[in-house]
Parts: C-alpha cells; structure tokens; sequence
C-alpha cells in the first residue's frame, strides 16, 4: 500500500513536471554541469596522480637510490676560478657500497652505477650515450627486462671483459636495419661485443658529468661491467670543453640500495642518511626515496581531490539553489492545486512528500544525466590536452550520491512551505 | 441561537446526536484576529443539526460569516468555541492530520471554479480523494468510471481539465465529490461560473444525487438556486438569522430540525 501511494506519487511528480518542459530541462541543467564537473574533475585529479605514482613505482617502492653530487661550492670554484687543470674528488665511493651492504638491516642488494657519457660508434652511425657501470643483478634491482641475448654475468665482470647490453632505443638508432647481437661497438677508445638488448621499465633521467638531471630522459644506453667500466676509463674523468678541461674524481654516481620489504625502507631512509654522512665531509650525495615521494605524491592527490571536489561542489550547490528557487515558485503558483488536495484529504506530510520528490526527481534525472556526460566529458579532456584521466566508481556514486542528498536538501524548505499553507487561504488564492 | 457566553467544555454535555442528524453544530463561535489587538467574532455562537438526506442552502450577504460557516462545515477550519459532531464524531477539537482524514472520508466538495488538477485527467481527478485515503487506485477504477458515466462524462476519461468545457469539469467535480461516498456534500456557488443552462443541469445533477439520499449543503446567494432546497438559512453579522422551510424534507428522511 504504502509503496503504491509512493509510487503514484513519484508518476504524479513527473506528470507535474512535465507540464513545464522547458523550465524542468533548465532546473535540471544546474544539476547535470554539477555532477559532470564532479566526476571529470575527479578523473582528471585521479588520472594526474595515477602518472605521478605510476613513474614514481617505476623507480621501486622498494629501493633506496643514492646520487653523487657535485658539492655546490666546488661547483661554483671550478666554473668562476678558471677550472683549468683542476681535479675535483667527490661523490660516492665503492667503500660506501660496501658498508651500506655490510651496516644497514634487511639490505637485499647494492647495484652500484657509474655512469659516463660517451659516443657509441658502429659503422657509421654515431649515438651520444650513456655507458652505465654496473654489477649483474641491474635488471632484477630495477625492473629492466632483457628482450634478447643475456645481461652481464658475474664471469663478465671478472675478467673484465669488454661486453656491452644496449636499450631497445639504442638498438634502434645504432642498428636500424641489423641484429646487434654478436656485433661490436666502438665506445671512446675499445671496441666491445653487444651481447643483449634490454628494454627499461622506466627511462632513467639523462646525468651529466656534473651529475646534474638534464632534460629529457633518453633510451640510450649502453651497460658494461663494473670492473670493465673501472678499467677502461680510470676513476679520473676528464672533460675537455672551449679551450678549458675540467677533471673530476667520481667512483661511483650512484648506488641503488635495494630493501626486503617497504617496511625495512621506512627505517633505513635515516640509516643509509646517516652512515653515508660520516665518511663524507662534504655535501655531495642526494637520497632519493621512492616510497616516500609515493607518499607525498599521495598526500598531494588527496589535496588535489579537495580542491577539484569542492569547486565542483559548489556548482552542485549553486544547482541545488536553482532547484529551490524553482520549487519556491511552483509552490506559489500551485497553491490552489494545494488548498484543493488539503480539501480533499491530504495530510500536510502528504504535500511535503509530492513536493519533495518532484524536486528530487528533478535532481535525481540531473543526477543521472550528468553521469551520462559526466562519463563523456574525460575522454574528451584526453582527447584534446592528451592528459590521463581515470573516472573512479567512488565518484561516479559521491556525484550521484550529492544530486539525491541536494534535492532533499533543497526541495525540504520549499516542501514544507507547501504543507505550511492553510487550506482556506491556499483555495482562495488566484 | 444561543447569544450566550462561550461555550466550553466544562458546560453540560450535549444530548447524543439525533439519530439521523449527521450534522449537529452547538454554540459555535469563531473569532479571527488581525494584526495587533483588533478581532473579529466571524460566528457568534451557532446552532444548526442537519439531518441526513436534507438539501440545505446558506445565503446571506458577504461579511454574514457565511463563509466562514461553510469553512467550519467543512472540516477546513476549527471553531475558537463550541462543538460541531459530524456523523457522531466530534470534529471541533481534531488535530489537523485528523480533520484531513476526516474531510477526506466524510464530505464531498464543489467548488464554484470546479478546481480540478491540471496535470491529472478525468479518471485521475476523480480519483484523487481516495488516494489520499490511502486506497489501491486499481480496485476503483471501475467505481470511477461508473461516476464518470453516471455525469455524462463516460467518453471523457482520460481527457485533462483544460479539455473540457466549464459544465463538464464541474460534472467531473461532482463525480470526484462523490468518489469517497460522503456524509455530505458541500457545495460552495456551484453554479458562479456557469451560465444558465449548464447551471441547470449542474443543479438538477445535486437535485438527483438528494433525491438518491444524498445530504446536500449549498451555499449561494441566487434565490433561485437556493430555491430547490428544503431549508433556507439566512445568516447575518455571524448568526442565523432567519430559516425558511422551503419544501418538506423526503419522507424516508427521519427526525426533524430544530
């Protein structure tokens, strides 16, 4: 019984409704922007945050990374003191790998990196590259998969064999129409055999000597064994540039510390600080930690999420103000029809009810067709400015969830307006 | 007429309705009060049982309390004194949720601008008063089209108000003030709006309905409408001030008025 007189009462809503078209289609417009905004704002935040937290795992949630860094007051003397013939020392040693491996709890692996930028020559192809130093386990550390051949192995390393593993992007620019397997390339002064072809989960930035992050990141890169790398280039790299040469001392540019677990990474972030600062006088290394820039990135999201959110809300409360102005004036101008039905046997409930779920059958129909576009409107903000965007069922529901709560909210006052009428006065007016 | 001090509960209680008035108003006063100190006694302290089957029409110029009168009848308003049984049950004290349900049950109204709703069509306009009672609209439909065609209106059922002419829309009100099957029926200028002819037909329709049983309270200022009743009630400065016996109550209409 009680469900029947709903319903009849949600048919009546509807009838009314669509007595004024035109008025009920603008009413509903303030809801259907609100929930649209609600929802592509949302996905946009969501899309942003997914790229950030996306590049960021990239890196391992599970790993510590430690750079070499040029001490900023030497940098300054060498570029204003006329460098010429001055060799710096700084930056990580291999000491410093061996006593993060030996010192810090729930250590799984130190992958330590040299990093040089050196022209790769085959035939006549010539590739600007970056020859990465580094141990066996690289590709487990960091993700990288091999797409043919091996990686270095630790008999490589050994003997210091003069192997090489190239990135996909380097095969491609140095052999565009060959299988570089089994072929050699040139790297400054030797020549060294391409034994596999790597893909990198995510492109490491581009190092300058300087052991600044440079521009783009690029997939060139050519991996040769630690002790390879140790040997055919020296630890003194020098760099000759306009008339003037610079000279520095770098062991290693960067250690990849890899943890057990993400919990082990929380209490070895200050660890690896501390221990890396007393055997460094000088401010010359960076800690990058993955999961905490995770957390940050997260943390901002969430800021994201409230700021897009209740921009959003708002244009959700300026349709709900729509709603009830319209409401307050179908009120008055349905007063007669009020006073009649009072006359008739309704209860002042019975008014509140019809006029309360018109106006929530107004913000509901917004409701869903703002989902409707709401559900259109990301794919053309990816379209057209190529950012991500991922709508999220939660705010499809907070969205749709909002509209309801906004037609109960809004419609209550003019309902009970409605109800509040005397019947007598209600019959009599025009 | 009790001219008399205002009645309340404390005073001797009444003799039980008459067997056959459905109607018994005792000492009813109605006071408004506009704005400030100034009030307005609307009804002095009426008197009236109607008994069922009678045809009752109220006259008096504006300002009389007539309509006042006609709002107390009809359960849309509440006296400031005295008491008013409808069908044995006292209305003059009922909360407003109680006085819908019982304007809802026991009275059919006719409004002089027919006051159907827009949105709804014929079948639903007549449907209306058992809604709010909370009935099934699905059992009735039959019942409301039966009423529909015994108003001439069979052929119109699912047309909307704006549809129809003035005549036909105060049929199809008729047939809604019947729907509920009422104690009464309270006209309220049946025929203002009408022109002559289909306000005849429109009276001869309620002379029907009272030749079938039905208890009919009119209220008019058209001698010649209130002529088709039996009684005649004169109200002036909030009393009755006169009752002319126009034509005998039917015989199968027991008890008499006072």
């Amino acid at each position: 019984m009680l469900t029947f007189q709903f319903i009849s009462t949600v048919r009546l809503g509807i009838k009314s409704l669509m007595l004024h078209k035109l008025r009920s289609a603008l009413t509903m417009l303030g809801i259907i922007f609100g929930v649209c905004s609600v929802i592509a704002m949302l996905a946009i935040g969501e899309g942003a945050s997914y790229e950030a937290q996306e590049s960021i795992k990239k890196l391992g949630s599970n790993n510590i990374i430690v750079r070499s860094l040029k001490p900023p007051e030497q940098a300054q003397q060498q570029s204003s003191g006329g460098g010429r013939g001055m060799q710096l020392k700084y930056g990580l040693t291999y000491a410093d790998a061996g006593r993060l491996l030996s010192t810090i709890p729930g250590v799984l692996r130190v992958l330590p990196k040299r990093i040089i930028r050196e022209n790769v020559r085959f035939a006549r192809n010539e590739v600007p590259c970056q020859v990465v130093g580094t141990l066996p386990f690289y590709p487990e550390v960091t993700g990288a998969s091999m797409v043919s051949g091996r990686f270095l192995a630790y008999f490589d390393e050994q003997r210091e064999e003069n192997v090489c593993v190239i990135t996909t992007g380097l095969a491609r620019r140095l052999f565009p129409s060959q299988n570089p397997l089994q072929h050699t390339v040139k790297i400054d002064a030797f020549y060294y055999r391409v034994i596999g072809i790597l893909e990198e989960r995510s492109l490491p930035e581009q190092r300058t000597q300087a052991g600044k992050m440079e521009g783009q990141p690029l997939d060139n890169n050519v991996y040769i064994p630690l002790a390879t790398s140790r040997t055919r280039f020296g630890e003194v790299l020098i760099r000759r540039s306009a008339g003037s040469f610079e000279a520095e001392e770098v062991q290693l540019h960067e250690i990849t510390v890899q943890m057990r677990d993400m919990a082990a990474v929380e209490t070895a972030d200050s660890q690896v600080r501390t221990l890396l600062k007393h055997f460094h006088d000088q401010n010359d290394f960076e800690v990058v930690v993955p999961l905490e820039l995770l957390r940050q990135a997260e943390q901002l999201k969430r800021r994201f999420n409230i700021v897009l959110g209740s921009i959003a809300a708002i244009s959700l409360l300026v349709g709900g103000i729509g709603i009830m102005n319209i409401m307050l004036a179908t009120v008055t101008e349905r007063t007669r029809e009020i006073g009649v039905r009072r006359a008739l046997g309704a209860k002042r409930r019975d008014i509140t009810m019809q006029f309360l779920v018109e106006t929530v059958v107004l913000s509901i129909g917004g409701g869903l067709m703002g989902v409707l576009i709401g559900f259109v409107a990301p794919s053309l903000v990816t379209h057209f400015t190529h950012m991500k965007t991922i709508i999220t069922l939660w705010s499809v529901a907070v969205a749709f969830g909002i509209s309801g709560a906004v037609g109960i909210v809004f419609g209550l006052y003019p309902a009970s307006a409605a109800a509040k009428l005397d019947p007598i006065e209600a019959l009599r007016h025009e | 007429m009790r001219p008399g001090p205002e009645d309340g509960p404390t005073r001797g209680s009444p003799a039980m309705p008459g067997e056959s008035a459905i109607i018994r108003i005792e000492g009813v006063e109605k006071r408004y009060v506009l704005g400030g100190e100034v009030e307005v006694l609307a009804l002095r302290g009426v008197d009236l049982e109607v008994t069922a089957g009678s045809y009752l029409a109220i006259m008096g110029p504006s300002g009389s309390g007539k309509s006042t009168m006609l709002n107390i009848l009809g359960c849309l308003d509440r006296p400031t004194a005295g008491r008013y049984w409808l069908g044995g049950e006292d209305v003059s004290r009922m909360s407003d949720d109680a006085l819908s349900e019982a304007r809802g049950r026991r009275i059919g109204f006719i409004f002089q601008s027919y006051n159907l709703i827009a949105q709804l069509t014929v079948l639903e306009n007549i449907q209306v008063p058992l809604f709010y009672q909370g009935k099934d609209l699905r059992h009735f439909e039959a019942r409301c089209a039966e009423l529909a065609e015994m108003v001439g209106l069979s052929d119109r059922l699912h047309h909307r108000p704006n549809q129809l002419s003035g005549g036909q829309q105060q049929r199809v009100a008729i047939a809604r003030s019947l729907v509920n099957d009422p104690l009464m029926i309270l006209a309220d200028e049946p025929t203002g709006n009408l022109d002559s002819k289909t306000g005849q037909e429109v009276l001869e329709l309620i002379d029907r309905l009272n030749r079938a049983g039905k208890t009919i309270i009119l209220v008019t200022h058209d001698d010649r409408v209130a002529s088709r009743a039996h009684r005649i009630l004169h109200m002036k400065d909030g009393l009755i001030d006169r009752e002319v016996l126009n034509r005998p109550v039917p015989t199968n209409a027991i008890g008499s008025s006072s």
